[in-house]
């Protein structure tokens, strides 16, 4: 039976790029459709009517959306790399951090380069502090998913790219090497890991510009 | 892994708690004896803050020493290790994704609207009923597709999906009560209705979902404290 793979998503994107990355990993053959979010396709729109968000995975038809759900989908239902850990402790502890990172970290962060001034000492504040946990959990490891990459990894793509555009865009430094030194050779080792390297979105500029232009340039001062 | 003793397996909860509900209903489903640990509202006890220092929130399973915390990963996990007993998610992946999506919109949509409609007044209000209404709305239209004319989403049998969804069912009554309104209605999610009947009823879920009158007791005590 002929198999197809769609992924809607968007090239900027930390959400979009993690589908991409897991299907890569599985080295399974998929069409991908760029969005233009100012003008969703009516595609789009009926594969994901209720959040109509990228990204939209559609097995034969069959449309899943939500990075995270998506995941899931993808290593259950393809062989090959293993995406999640085997034993249901480490399955746990994969997912309780990566729910972490996208309802603790992403806001945290996002208000610690974008938020109100007179709360940004603050929003500094607890955005190391949630960095903190990743510094811990990550310890010696050389990935979240150990001596290769897996699920959480994948998920902290975010930490592991997008945050250096955020500061970059914003002026705000939030992953120092003296205060994160686990979390920064981690962010090195991702970002230059076959299979994650040739899925990063390119023109880095422009990526910068665009975070620039939709929410600011930031509190004033880089307090670091 | 079937036979652990029932102090190998702990719960730290709360009994109002919908979430601390889910993780007892998987139990229940998989015939697990544990030890209950109930948190009082006042004060977090020392086991909470050292399983849990990331959010120090219930529930908390222990098992065997080790924490996991989450109520939808707590369920997971507990599907994936005694397997043997019935299975709480589907076996189809494309059925699986269906269900986690719809359990993070009963989270991130449904309940913190339901939390905001227990204190809101006038205009918001009027808003937050619909918004939870056209949720349901929602809701009931991924049942009618999942449960296949069965009792349940997840078929004959609970699932994760009505273990996520059902667990809300007493603060939903609750609510309804206390705000003078109808979320689950026979006309706009018939087969919700007839679900939240089938469930109530369902062994795994006996004496778990507090009576709608002690929640609504509870809840005044709360806006008292609270000082509202």
């Amino acid at each position: 039976m002929a198999e197809e793979v769609l992924l809607f998503g968007v090239w900027g994107s930390p959400f979009s790029r993690r589908v991409e990355m897991a299907l890569k990993l599985k080295g399974i053959q998929y069409k991908y459709f760029e969005e233009d979010l100012t003008n969703k396709s009516p595609t789009l729109l009926k594969y994901n009517p209720i959040h109509k968000k990228i990204p939209v995975l559609v097995h034969n038809g069959k449309p899943i959306a939500e990075s995270q759900v998506i995941l899931e989908y993808i290593d259950e239902t393809w062989k090959g790399y293993p995406i999640f850990p085997k034993d249901p402790y480490e399955r746990a502890n994969a997912r309780f951090w990566a729910k972490f990172i996208d309802e603790k970290c992403l806001p945290g962060i996002f208000n610690a380069c974008w938020g109100e001034e007179k709360q940004h000492e603050n929003a500094v504040k607890e955005a190391c502090e949630l960095l903190k946990h990743l510094e811990n959990e990550i310890g010696e490891k050389k990935y979240f998913g150990g001596e290769a990459i897996g699920f959480l990894d994948i998920v902290a793509n975010f930490i592991g790219f997008w945050l250096g555009i955020f500061e970059e865009a914003s002026g705000t430094k939030l992953l120092t090497r003296e205060e994160f030194p686990k979390l920064s050779n981690w962010v090195g080792v991702f970002v230059s890991s076959s299979g994650i390297k040739e899925n990063l979105p390119p023109a880095r500029d422009k990526l910068i510009a665009y975070f620039r232009s939709q929410f600011g340039t930031g509190s004033t001062d880089a307090t670091k | 892994m079937a036979n652990s003793s029932c102090s190998d397996i702990k719960v730290l909860g709360a009994w109002p708690s919908p979430f601390v509900m889910r993780v007892r209903i998987a139990l229940n489903i998989k015939s697990v004896k544990y030890e209950f640990l109930e948190e009082t509202h006042s004060s977090k006890s020392q086991l909470l803050l050292q399983s849990n220092p990331v959010y120090k929130k219930i529930p908390v399973l222990i098992h065997g020493g080790k924490p996991i915390c989450e109520s939808l990963i707590i369920v997971q996990y507990i599907d994936e290790v005694w397997s043997s007993g019935p299975s709480i998610l589907p076996s189809d992946p494309y059925d699986r994704a269906i269900e986690r999506f719809w359990a993070a919109y009963v989270d991130d949509k449904i309940f913190p609207s339901m939390k905001l409609l227990n204190t809101a007044q006038g205009e918001e209000k009027t808003a937050l009923v619909e918004q939870v209404t056209e949720g349901l709305v929602l809701l009931e239209e991924a049942f009618q597709k999942s449960s296949k004319g069965k009792a349940f989403f997840g078929g004959d049998r609970i699932g994760f999906l009505d273990i996520a969804f059902g667990s809300m069912l007493g603060w939903l009554r609750a609510i309804e009560k206390m705000g003078g309104v109808k979320l689950l209605d026979e006309a706009k999610t018939p087969g919700l209705v007839q679900w939240a009947e089938s469930l109530c009823g369902d062994g795994a879920v006996e004496g778990i979902i507090p009576d709608t009158e002690k929640l609504v007791e509870f809840a005044k005590i709360l806006v008292k404290m609270k000082g509202h």
